[in-house]
């Protein structure tokens, strides 16, 4: 069966995204991105040469094998995230973005009103763009009106390996979206991500968990089996939980 | 209402003795307490009788410090514009009463510094000077900066403290963070170290990073010179400064710095000896109060302790510094601010770094934030 990813008209394989940020070398993250099985791997401009071929990060992730997505994580406000994404375009890579809009820096939670005006801008401007969000149903159906190619929900705090603590709003995300729903932070386990993609979210994205983790490779492979148990199982038709057990002898079978 | 007003709702002798009369137990309290701590956590990780536990502290601080920063560290270099200063604190070799080579960089001396450390692999430099506004001026320093940034995504200053308007005027040329080192939270302390010049002003220091916030630096540095007060009672006010600006200007971002005293002209003795272990504590117990935070580790350290204090929660480190103006490109024509202890070259250290399991990373900031 053919249950591809589609995001803006291309076709993934893997409903698994991961990131470049966080790993204790560039071969560490080379390993953990093949495990993943991965086609999309995010990079954050900020820590990257785009001019410099030797370029610790890029020079590992070759464009063909992986659809490189730039974000633009430290961007405080609109105009930031907006110039960012211009200086990667302009650098030769492809027209898509990660939008990040992070005035904190601590818990670096996403600043919604910017983030729609920037994705305003640049969607006009051509860009594919996939933003991160607080898991706000409503903010999520401005930026698919705006013309995003995804909504990018986090699960917790990005970095926290909290899990999916957002689940009933991201559950109203998923119910509205007509574009791809992208659990985007805060997931620490396989399980975290099974969750969310049991829940009928189209993808994760995954990046602290596997970098911080002891064996980042071994991580790698174990949330690529979450992803794809949790995608199955939504597939197959999750039995709805219930309260209370069903009772094998009805108390209402006399009357049928 | 400023730091200052906060500073003042406690006293140093009242902080220490509530640390001295702390347990194990309360010790171990903090230990078990979810985050975020609270002061009185901070209290106790810094008591003496945290001392016990001071394996347990550095795990924690580990674990919290990869989870919040990965497996990374950053690495920065300065450079010394000048050292003319109007000062004369005590334990500094800029000490306007010492005899040393007095220097202040052109622009162009300053690009030329910049080129050496550029091609060694540096992207995120701190400018430092001594306090000489009539030579060093805010035009200077725009100047500076605007030749400097086409090199540079990251451009910091630690020079004197400035008005909000000359930082907003340095921020609009592309400085995007703040280091000013309050020396000593003890005020009285702070008066006899600093007995001439515009230093001399604690409140006017002490308020520095709160107008940096206001003008809005995307990072603001802290640090305390240790071996002046009671590091126990400094490392209290170092957290609640840092936690009080991350309140209060949410957007930037804190460190703190771990400067210990090392032999410079004048030859300043230390008032307080604060040992390795110290450190080691003062570092985990600000790591487990502040796990954001990041925590910056200069030269002034020997190469063994610094590569042991990686894994601790160190976050950025300087490496091959000169601590004299243009002393990367012309070595020791001109007086030192401190001697380094760390002469390992930028490549040597980042190879320890590497081999620690980290990766030293060169670049984390774009110049086009700014501009």
């Amino acid at each position: 069966m053919n249950d591809s990813l589609i995001i803006a008209g291309r076709a993934f394989k893997s409903r698994f995204l991961t990131g470049t940020g966080k790993f204790s070398s560039p071969e560490a993250m080379r390993s953990a991105i093949e495990a993943s099985g991965a086609e999309i791997v995010t990079v954050a401009l900020r820590r990257v040469e785009l001019e410099n071929p030797n370029d610790s990060i890029l020079s590992v992730i070759d464009p063909k094998r992986w659809l490189l997505l730039p974000n633009t994580s430290g961007a405080r406000d609109a105009a930031e995230a907006v110039r960012l994404a211009r200086l990667a375009r302009a650098a030769g890579c492809e027209p898509w973005v990660k939008l990040e809009v992070t005035p904190d820096p601590r818990y670096l939670l996403p600043d919604g009103v910017e983030t729609l005006k920037a994705a305003e801008i640049l969607v006009k401007e051509g860009f594919t763009v996939l933003p991160y969000i607080n898991a706000d149903p409503i903010l999520a159906k401005r930026l698919e009106d705006a013309g995003t190619a995804t909504v990018m929900p986090l699960g917790a705090p990005i970095g926290s390996n909290r899990g999916l603590k957002t689940r009933d709003a991201v559950a109203i995300i998923i119910e509205n979206a007509t574009v791809p729903v992208i659990v985007d932070a805060g997931l620490g386990a396989p399980s975290h991500a099974a969750e969310a993609m049991e829940m009928g979210a189209d993808g994760v994205l995954v990046n602290t968990a596997l970098a911080v983790a002891r064996d980042p490779e071994a991580m790698a492979r174990a949330f690529k089996k979450g992803v794809e148990a949790g995608r199955e199982a939504f597939l197959a038709g999750l039995g709805r939980e219930r309260i209370t057990a069903e009772a094998s002898s009805p108390l209402t079978g006399f009357i049928r | 209402m400023s730091f200052y007003d906060v500073l003042k709702q406690y006293e140093g002798p009242e902080i220490r003795k509530a640390m001295d009369s702390c347990t194990r137990s309360d010790v171990e309290a903090a230990l078990a307490a979810p985050e975020p701590l609270a002061l009185d956590h901070l209290v106790s990780l810094l008591s003496p009788a945290a001392g016990e536990l001071i394996e347990d502290m550095a795990q924690r601080a580990h674990h919290l410090t990869q989870q919040r920063f990965g497996k990374i560290v950053s690495l920065f270099a300065p450079v010394y514009l000048s050292n003319e200063c109007i000062n004369r604190c005590v334990y500094c070799g800029f000490n306007a009463n010492n005899k040393v080579e007095r220097l202040s960089l052109t622009p162009d001396q300053a690009v030329e510094e910049g080129r050496l450390l550029h091609a060694m692999g540096f992207r995120n430099l701190l400018l430092v000077s001594g306090e000489a506004p009539h030579i060093v001026s805010t035009a200077y320093m725009a100047d500076v900066v605007d030749r400097l940034r086409p090199l540079f995504p990251s451009v910091s200053i630690e020079i004197y403290p400035m008005e909000t308007a000359a930082y907003a005027e340095l921020i609009a040329h592309g400085v995007d963070g703040l280091v000013v080192f309050q020396e000593t939270y003890d005020e009285e302390l702070y008066a006899t170290l600093h007995p001439a010049g515009r230093k001399r002003d604690f409140r006017w220091r002490l308020e520095t990073p709160d107008r940096g916030g206001e003008a809005g630096f995307r990072r603001l540095g802290l640090g305390a010179l240790l071996g002046l007060a009671d590091w126990r009672v400094e490392s209290f006010f170092l957290g609640l400064h840092a936690r009080y600006l991350m309140r209060r200007y949410w957007k930037s971002s804190t460190a703190i710095s771990f400067p210990r005293i090392q032999p410079a002209a004048g030859g300043f003795q230390p008032l307080q000896v604060v040992s390795d272990f110290d450190m080691v504590q003062m570092l985990t117990a600000l790591r487990l109060f502040l796990p954001d935070t990041g925590m910056v580790l200069s030269t002034r350290e020997a190469p063994e302790f610094r590569d042991n204090l990686i894994p601790l929660g160190i976050t950025s480190m300087s490496a091959g510094s000169k601590t004299e103006p243009g002393g990367y490109a012309h070595e020791k024509e001109a007086g030192a601010q401190f001697e380094i202890a760390d002469p390992r070259s930028p490549q040597a250290v980042a190879k320890v770094i590497a081999a620690q399991g980290y990766e030293p990373v060169w670049k984390d900031w774009d110049a086009a934030f700014l501009q």
